[in-house]
């Protein structure tokens, strides 16, 4: 490539620019972690600030004195994203496989009634009355896993396409001819062999699950089966959450005065976060590989 | 979807929702009788609007600019500080700006506004501010999604092209106008598409749970999502929230419809079906 002087000019400016953009992304989050660290009289006398004048833990021993609830909440959430994630997936590539066969009868017809879903759906009123009416859901950890379930109609199209694109049919008709049924195709051709677009695919699942809060807000009336989102999510609106949980509630307001609340808050966001910066470098190539597909739209 | 038919009855738990008696359209007439049916549509068509053209100017500028990086490691890092905010649960993004815009504790009055001696200001009670807040909030989060779908469709385009342009003399900024922008057209447009059709909708927890739900910045903060949900959840109101529900997702039906035709009418590859 022929390296000119306008080329080089631009270089440094694309440079720049993106420099520039990339500190408008992490500055909120090094916020978020300073003001974590930051000691609670310094927080309430200065507010929540890049430089803090005095770094603590204390916030984290916090945390870590009163686990129980949050670790309650940190383990109902891994556990409606691991199973919730690992059923989406099965269901979506239960439902795609079928669709991916040319001999299904009635093939367009439910595909096209797949593919209506995602332009026209009744919204939130009838399904909050058909899931809490009908199917019972409401303060049972089933609110956080089932509604996630059905809202993968791209999915299960992009999963159907990747079958009946990569994976040659004469394969199928070879191994029905000697002698596996539907059942043994299905868990051992078709779920090894589409499995980047089940892993590009669960991996959205699975992020959907890890943030979800909106099913915890409107099913859940009781703190039992909150996720760390909805723990967060009530605590930023009621402080009083986390002092009504510690022992000290009952005693004089003077200490409570002393709980680390406006650093817990931040400390707690952080620790929710944490599992995603860890994984990110790993499922970075999936999410940008779903993206392109066109999979998820935000 | 079945569910539409809610909209049109007078829910009454004792007898289910087929049996409760057909009201017609009073629930819809209750709705745009009350200022808030003009407020919320007026609401979600602008934040909306903004969101696309910000969205796709930016995200297209940014991969424009780290397709050219020539350092794998900065190409790398851009990468994925871009892709980082999209990937954060929206209660996180809340405590962020609530770490910024808390009128005790934040960032922004603590350390911008006092010691410059201006008065602090109580974000969460002034509507007027929101529109720009929560655009930025939404270019910080959302503008990774085009941007990486910009940056699939330049790295698409074959290099023979540039190539060819180097030896014609053409400049980079004559390359990015004649060849890089023409080729992101069919992707602007499928993106675009697919924004128009959600029109009606809109990132509940944006407006619900960034603004912390505070009731006064209404005027400027919600939505025909929000107020759905406070309808029907905190109010209990199901004619009235089905109503909007049902309006909400038949225009915005028609606007996908609409805006398809006229892509087919234009360019027929692009259109969606």
């Amino acid at each position: 490539m022929i390296r000119s002087k306008s080329n080089m000019r631009f270089q440094i400016l694309a440079n720049f620019i993106l420099i520039l953009f990339t500190i408008f992304v992490i500055t909120p989050f090094i916020l978020l972690i300073m003001s974590s660290f930051t000691e609670e009289s310094t927080l309430i006398r200065n507010g929540y600030s890049f430089f803090p004048e005095k770094f603590s833990l204390g916030a984290y021993a916090y945390i870590w004195k009163n686990a129980s609830k949050i670790m309650r909440a940190y383990g109902i959430t891994i556990l409606v994203t691991v199973v919730g994630t690992a059923v989406n997936v099965m269901l979506s590539t239960m439902i795609a496989y079928p669709l991916s066969l040319e001999q299904l009868p009635g093939r367009r017809a439910i595909t096209f009634y797949l593919f209506f879903t995602m332009l026209f759906s009744g919204g939130l009123v009838p399904s909050y009355l058909l899931y809490s009416n009908y199917f019972h859901i409401k303060n049972t950890i089933w609110a956080l896993i089932v509604p996630n379930l059905l809202l993968s109609a791209m999915s299960v199209l992009l999963i159907r396409t990747y079958i009946s694109t990569s994976i040659p049919s004469a394969l199928f008709e070879a191994a029905k001819v000697d002698g596996a049924g539907e059942f043994t195709v299905f868990f051992k051709l078709v779920i090894p062999l589409s499995k980047p677009i089940i892993v590009t695919m669960g991996t959205f699942a699975g992020l959907g699950y890890w943030n979800d809060w909106t099913n915890g807000l409107y099913y859940l009336t009781d703190t039992k089966y909150y996720s760390i989102q909805n723990l967060l999510n009530k605590m930023i609106t009621d402080i009083q959450v986390l002092s009504s949980n510690s022992s000290m509630a009952s005693q004089a307001s003077s200490e409570m005065a002393k709980l680390p609340t406006v650093g817990v808050r931040m400390a707690i966001a952080v620790v929710a976060m944490l599992p995603i910066f860890v994984l990110f470098p790993f499922l970075q190539k999936y999410f940008q590989k779903g993206i392109a597909l066109g999979a998820v739209k935000g | 979807m079945f569910g539409t038919i809610i909209a049109f009855k007078h829910i009454n738990y004792q007898k289910g929702i087929l049996g409760s008696d057909w009201v017609g359209l009073k629930n819809f007439k209750f709705l745009f009788a009350t200022n808030d049916a003009w407020v919320i549509t007026r609401n979600t068509l602008l934040y909306n609007l903004a969101f696309i053209v910000i969205n796709t100017v930016v995200g297209i500028i940014l991969a424009i600019f780290i397709c050219d990086v020539v350092s794998k490691k900065l190409k790398k890092l851009y990468q994925s500080a871009v892709l980082l905010p999209y990937l954060m649960s929206i209660v996180i993004i809340s405590y962020i700006v609530f770490a910024f815009l808390s009128t005790e504790n934040g960032m922004v009055n603590n350390s911008l506004l006092i010691p410059f001696g201006k008065n602090p200001i109580s974000w969460y009670a002034e509507p007027k501010y929101w529109p720009f807040i929560l655009t930025l909030v939404n270019v910080w989060k959302g503008v990774g999604y085009g941007c990486l779908i910009y940056i699939s469709a330049i790295n698409g385009i074959p290099k023979d092209y540039y190539e060819a342009a180097n030896l014609d003399g053409a400049g980079k900024w004559k390359q990015i106008r004649c060849i890089t922008l023409p080729s992101l057209v069919p992707s602007v447009i499928t993106l675009t598409l697919l924004s128009i059709g959600r029109i009606f909708y809109s990132d509940f927890g944006l407006f619900y749970q960034v603004p912390l739900d505070s009731g006064t910045l209404y005027s400027t903060t919600n939505v025909i999502d929000t107020y759905v949900y406070r309808a029907l959840i905190k109010l209990g109101n199901v004619g009235m929230s089905s109503a909007a529900c049902l309006y909400q997702s038949v225009v915005g039906f028609v606007l996908v419809l609409t805006a398809n035709l006229i892509v087919r009418k234009v360019s027929k590859e692009n259109a969606l079906f």
